[in-house]
């Protein structure tokens, strides 16, 4: 294969700036979170639109509007299939927004909806779907707004896709993005990690297996209010969803330009999680989670974030998995449960199932 | 986890790290033959709590590395097929052929799938009579009796269209051929445990006679890898070189006799080209004649495609233990899981790509992250 040395200086606007990564066409792996979607934004998006709030490529803008300041989101939901347990697809798409908005700092407020909807798809299934957003709005304490709908023909998509789109104000006094994780600041995981993803995959098709494990797809905003209501300055808010906590981490890691030192033995997990995992060959580092954040914290405020986060019934399995740490700055390792150390580095894209 | 936290333990991994340490006295290399082995060696950073004189080199036992460029140029051809649904385990998908992988098949609209064991193709050929189906069947003797089985009941149930592309290797020629070549530092050889799971591990015992090796077949977790280290050095610091068994819980002498016969049954032996290696003599399976009609090369007549391989990269030396990884000038650099030159980065088992998943491109430094004795 020839790896054609562009080199980033040669690139100008009219020429396609991708072919480092030798696909001429889009692959799934462009949307799986971790470093091919990272170079199709980088090298393709951000350059046309280049702008400040923009930059950071976080999961929402901050900006004010009449001296109140906004966050503002958006993300779109393919998931297959609609329906998994523990959730679907509408309860996904209004957690998903609410909780990138919360990541902010934000209360979130307003949502809008687009639907993309294939022809041939039962209306019951539709009807579920929409119940089942209004519950989660309505237990979220958002409202949907405004949207739209079309239609496709059969084929041209997989039933229902959904974006959803939000904003919320954020409090006076509240600072939180990922540049400010700080050297020394302790890192928390509200709960066990890599459920969504598995709950997802244990029944997709060709891959069934027998599994009692739910998405634990929620609205975290709720949370992040408790957090909030300790009054200790939280430096960094963010949900691991696509690419697990690694790529999260990774992504904080990169803005703040720190290192950060993770401790395998202190990342909860459940016993069903693992075992899957172990199963597929999957590591649960890169799988996503839906009701799970990571909060960065300096070390004197730890302990009331963390007792507040444990009196919340999504806080209940807090723990601290690591610090940020002056060393490899850009980049995440982990002391591994045998007392090695090895570096935990984004996937270029989707993480396959291994042969042995 | 039960039979599983406890081969994680980090007071059981101090153990035996302290006796690997009291135990050897001079320079050792050590090879681990299963890419799984490298996975975990790497993943847990085992190599990194061994005494400096200890080095491992990693083996050619990542089947989805060896895979020859040839055959992986003959699924693509069939996988193109607008009358084909191509079948095969999840890292074969990102495998370069002289065009591209599979995933970049299937982004152009070829029906290819994932599947965890070759029986669930047998479930989809049925559901799509009008198809032919095709299981990309590579692998060591591991996966050599669930791919047998499903040839074995596609002729029995009449399943018509399923095939399998048959792409099997053996591991003992494999090992006699890194023994036998003149750039050979392998003293001892932590042994394949799954492999030896199907096939037991008698015919081992001949290549630890013949070329006077210790091999102690071995487990997969950390302490799995730990203790066969351990046992190894001690067979090479007291001059003896026999076979002896660390995974007892899974391995025996025989092996499973009934997974053998029926990989008898399906599949001879035959000479197999390994990637970055180049031709091993009987170190294959190929089917049987009785069982031509699942043959997917003969059945797509993709024989003739015979692809050399690219001369611009080290695998060949990594997969035989005389290079490492960070040796290779193009590691981390042109050649990343992103953008493979070579064997050894195409799935996440071969050593460059555990290297690379585990970050050692990044390490200007690797000392940096030995951790510190314990103080006692």
């Amino acid at each position: 294969m020839s790896s054609e040395a562009t080199g980033d200086a040669g690139l100008l606007g009219a020429v396609c700036p991708i072919p480092i990564t030798n696909y001429s066409e889009i692959v799934l792996a462009h949307g799986s979170g971790g470093k091919l979607s990272h170079q199709l934004m980088e090298k393709m998006v951000l350059p046309q639109f280049r702008n400040e709030l923009l930059e950071p490529l976080h999961d929402g803008a901050i900006f004010s509007i009449g001296g109140q300041r906004v966050a503002f989101s958006t993300d779109s939901y393919v998931v297959n299939p609609i329906f998994f347990p523990g959730g679907d697809i509408g309860k996904l798409a209004v957690h998903g927004t609410v909780n990138d908005l919360a990541m902010c700092g934000a209360r979130p407020l307003y949502l809008s909806v687009g639907f993309i909807l294939e022809e041939g798809t039962p209306m019951e299934e539709f009807w579920r779907v929409v119940q089942s957003m209004r519950e989660a709005a309505d237990a979220a304490g958002v409202l949907l707004v405004t949207g739209d709908t079309k239609v496709v023909d059969r084929g041209k998509a997989d039933k229902i896709f959904i974006n959803t789109s939000g904003i919320g104000v954020i409090p006076e006094g509240i600072n939180i993005s990922p540049g400010r994780a700080h050297i020394g600041d302790k890192i928390i995981m509200s709960g066990a990690m890599a459920v969504h993803g598995i709950a997802i995959m244990s029944v997709r098709e060709g891959l069934e297996f027998e599994s009692e494990v739910a998405s634990d797809t929620a609205p975290l905003n709720g949370l992040v209010e408790t957090i909030l209501a300790t009054g200790e300055d939280i430096h960094v808010l963010r949900d691991p969803t696509r690419g697990g906590i690694t790529s999260a981490l990774t992504e904080i890691a990169q803005a703040a330009r720190v290192g950060m030192l993770l401790n395998e033995a202190t990342i909860p997990i459940s016993e069903d999680v693992k075992g899957a995992c172990e199963i597929l060959g999957l590591d649960p580092l890169y799988v996503a989670n839906e009701g799970k954040l990571l909060a960065i914290v300096p070390p004197a405020s730890v302990e009331r974030v963390l007792a507040g986060m444990r009196a919340h019934p999504l806080g209940l399995e807090a723990a601290i998995i690591g610090e940020v740490v002056t060393e490899h700055p850009g980049f995440v390792t982990m002391n591994t449960r045998v007392g090695g150390r090895r570096v935990v580095d984004m996937l270029s894209g989707e993480q396959l199932p291994r042969i042995c | 986890m039960k039979y599983l936290d406890e081969y994680r333990s980090e007071e059981i991994a101090d153990k035996i790290v302290a006796e690997i340490h009291r135990t050897v006295t001079r320079p050792w290399v050590l090879m681990e033959v299963c890419g799984g082995q490298t996975h975990s060696i790497v993943k847990y950073g085992i190599d990194r709590l061994l005494p400096k004189e200890v080095e491992l080199v990693h083996g050619p036992g990542c089947p989805v590395c060896v895979t020859s460029l040839e055959m992986i140029d003959k699924a693509h051809a069939i996988a193109q097929r607008p009358d084909v649904i191509f079948c095969s385990f999840g890292d074969m998908l990102r495998v370069p052929g002289s065009d591209g992988d599979l995933l970049v098949l299937k982004s152009r609209g070829a029906d290819i799938r994932i599947v965890y064991s070759p029986i669930d193709c047998l479930k989809i050929a049925r559901a799509n009579p009008d198809k032919k189906v095709v299981f990309f069947a590579i692998g060591f003797e591991t996966t050599a009796p669930s791919n047998a089985m499903s040839v074995w009941q596609a002729k029995k149930q009449g399943v018509q269209n399923f095939s399998v592309l048959v792409s099997h290797v053996l591991v003992p020629p494999s090992i006699a051929s890194i023994l036998q070549s003149p750039q050979n530092r392998v003293q001892g050889f932590l042994g394949p445990g799954h492999v030896c799971t199907v096939m037991g591990y008698r015919e081992y015992e001949p290549l630890a006679e013949r070329f006077r090796v210790p091999i102690v077949i071995t487990g997969f977790e950390p302490i799995d890898i730990l203790q066969g280290t351990l046992m190894t050095l001690r067979q090479l610091e007291a001059g003896t070189h026999t076979v002896e068994n660390q995974y007892p819980r899974v391995v025996n002498r025989e092996g499973n006799k009934v997974a053998q016969d029926l990989v008898n049954n399906v599949f001879e032996v035959c000479d197999r080209k390994w990637r970055g290696v180049g031709s091993i003599p009987k170190s294959g399976y190929k089917l049987r004649y009785e069982f031509r009609e699942h043959d997917a090369e003969r059945i797509f007549d993709v024989r003739e495609i015979d692809t050399q391989e690219p001369a611009n990269c080290i695998s060949g030396l990594v997969l035989r233990g005389v290079k490492k990884p960070h040796d290779c000038a193009c590691f981390g650099k042109q050649c990343t899981p992103e953008n493979p030159l070579g064997a050894t980065m195409v799935s996440a088992e071969g050593a460059c790509a555990a290297y690379y998943a585990y970050g050692r491109h990044l390490e200007l430094n690797p000392q940096d992250l030995r951790q510190p004795a314990e103080a006692a």
